[in-house]
């Protein structure tokens, strides 16, 4: 229990600290994700077959691919990528962006592809009714959208959402390949200093259970909350 | 984009993937046994289906980077392993990795096959007890190809998972085709070009996998 003590002695403020860390990862590269399924759900239910090819490929290529390539991709190549778009502009001084962004941006685009495939079964789900009632009505499209679809979209994506998150928060342990000092690389900088890996891992696993515990109590509740009404 | 570099990679990568494919088989080789084994534990309510609760719920609420991690640098340190004929399998980084899979993917296969069992319409039970066939023989000859049908479109997910989970073997020193992509990667800083070969790889064999559980659910479904 030393090894976990907080201050100089032990291990505990860091790893405090590192679970901070993999939670604002975590969130970061969902509210990424949300982004990314908000513009792709669209494309993909369009009846324009080419939007609908973009839509495809992303979600397929993604969720074909580990996630740890497309990790090393971003780590490798963003900065890479950045410079170049930077150049058009006229600026050639070196980028380099911090492994938070990278890692966030790179789990973010995976936790986006599962998101848009939830909001995609929500709103096909949605009564046929409703997109009619609102046609009658004279909505406008954005109306119609924010106001109507997107609030019983949420609603009914809130269990598969949650499966999202437990996704997300585990891939984040990926990104200690990239050196962010989140749960795993704490750890592992803590195993090789004190030669004790198994209870460090060990602790890693405590801690990632720990979060998807009282994440899922949260999201049960809302869960709740939501179906007030149903 | 280099070209030159997506011909000259391409095979270096495609030696990877008999590694990837060794891992994903043993895995799920030794994952449908380890399923199959804590669903039935699951089926009564007792002390037995408690630890099989808590294991599944270990394994899916952990990354399996840290349960290769324990296994793999971890369990190095436990005198009983040490010490005795076990070394020989957890000195191996693939032992190593194909254990830490299979006890992956065993979770959330005992997960599906639960939910198999349970949705089992009471009908065929009872059909087999009118027929006056043992209980033994209902669940080996009723329950359990039953559910194997019933599961097959979630297992079919579980296998695109697990090949996806194979390339955490490359942080264990395993040269799978994430381990030589990583490797080409840093040597040659073109990320996109091994991207693309690598990614392609990769969702090949997603998409047969893809075909093949389709195939078989088609094969087996009641309706033809």
């Amino acid at each position: 229990m030393d090894l976990l003590a907080f201050g100089k002695t032990g291990w505990g403020d860091e790893l405090f600290v590192a679970a901070l860390m993999t939670i604002a990862v975590s969130i970061t590269a969902m509210l990424i994700g949300f982004i990314f399924a908000l513009i792709f759900t669209p494309l993909k239910l369009s009846k324009n077959k080419f939007l609908n090819l973009i839509a495809n490929s992303y979600t397929t290529v993604i969720r074909g691919v580990p996630e740890l390539l497309v990790i090393y991709l971003f780590f490798f190549g963003g900065s890479g990528a950045l410079m170049y778009v930077a150049s058009i502009f006229g600026y050639y001084e070196y980028i380099e962006i911090n492994a938070f962004i990278t890692g966030s941006v790179a789990i973010g685009i995976i936790s986006g592809a599962y998101s848009t495939e939830v909001f995609r079964g929500a709103i096909q789900s949605i009564d046929k009714g409703q997109f009619e009632a609102s046609k009658v009505l004279g909505f406008k499209k954005h109306i119609h959208f924010f106001k109507i679809i997107m609030p019983q979209m949420l609603r009914l994506s809130i269990p598969n959402l949650s499966n999202v998150w437990q996704i997300t928060l585990k891939d984040t342990s990926l990104i200690s390949v990239t050196g962010l000092v989140e749960i795993m690389r704490q750890s592992y900088i803590a195993a090789g200093s004190t030669r004790d890996p198994l209870f460090f891992y060990s602790f890693a696993a405590v801690l990632y259970l720990a979060l998807t515990f009282l994440s899922m109590q949260l999201i049960n509740r809302l869960e709740l909350k939501y179906n007030k009404g149903y | 984009m280099d070209i030159d570099l997506i011909i000259t990679s391409f095979p270096k990568l495609l030696g990877g993937a008999l590694i990837t494919l060794k891992l994903l088989f043993a895995s799920m080789f030794f994952g449908i046994f380890i399923g199959l084994f804590f669903a039935i534990l699951r089926i009564r309510n007792n002390f037995l289906s408690k630890i099989a609760y808590a294991y599944s719920y270990i394994f899916r609420g952990t990354p399996l980077l840290v349960q290769i991690f324990i296994i793999y640098y971890g369990f190095a340190e436990i005198d009983l392993i040490r010490k005795t004929f076990l070394w020989e399998a957890f000195k191996e980084p693939y032992w190593c990795a194909i254990i830490a899979f299979a006890l992956n993917t065993g979770a959330y296969t005992s997960e599906i096959l639960r939910s198999a069992f349970e949705t089992i319409k009471i009908g065929y039970i009872e059909a087999g007890k009118s027929l006056g066939i043992s209980k033994k023989l209902i669940f080996y000859k009723i329950q359990i190809p039953i559910a194997i049908k019933q599961s097959l479109p979630a297992y079919g997910n579980e296998i695109i998972l697990m090949l996806k989970g194979t390339s955490l073997a490359s942080t264990v020193t395993l040269m799978d085709i994430t381990g030589i992509a990583k490797y080409i990667i840093s040597t040659t800083f073109k990320p996109i070009e091994v991207f693309i070969v690598a990614g392609s790889i990769y969702l090949f064999m997603t998409f047969i996998i893809h075909n093949v559980i389709k195939f078989l659910e088609k094969k087996y479904s009641f309706n033809n």
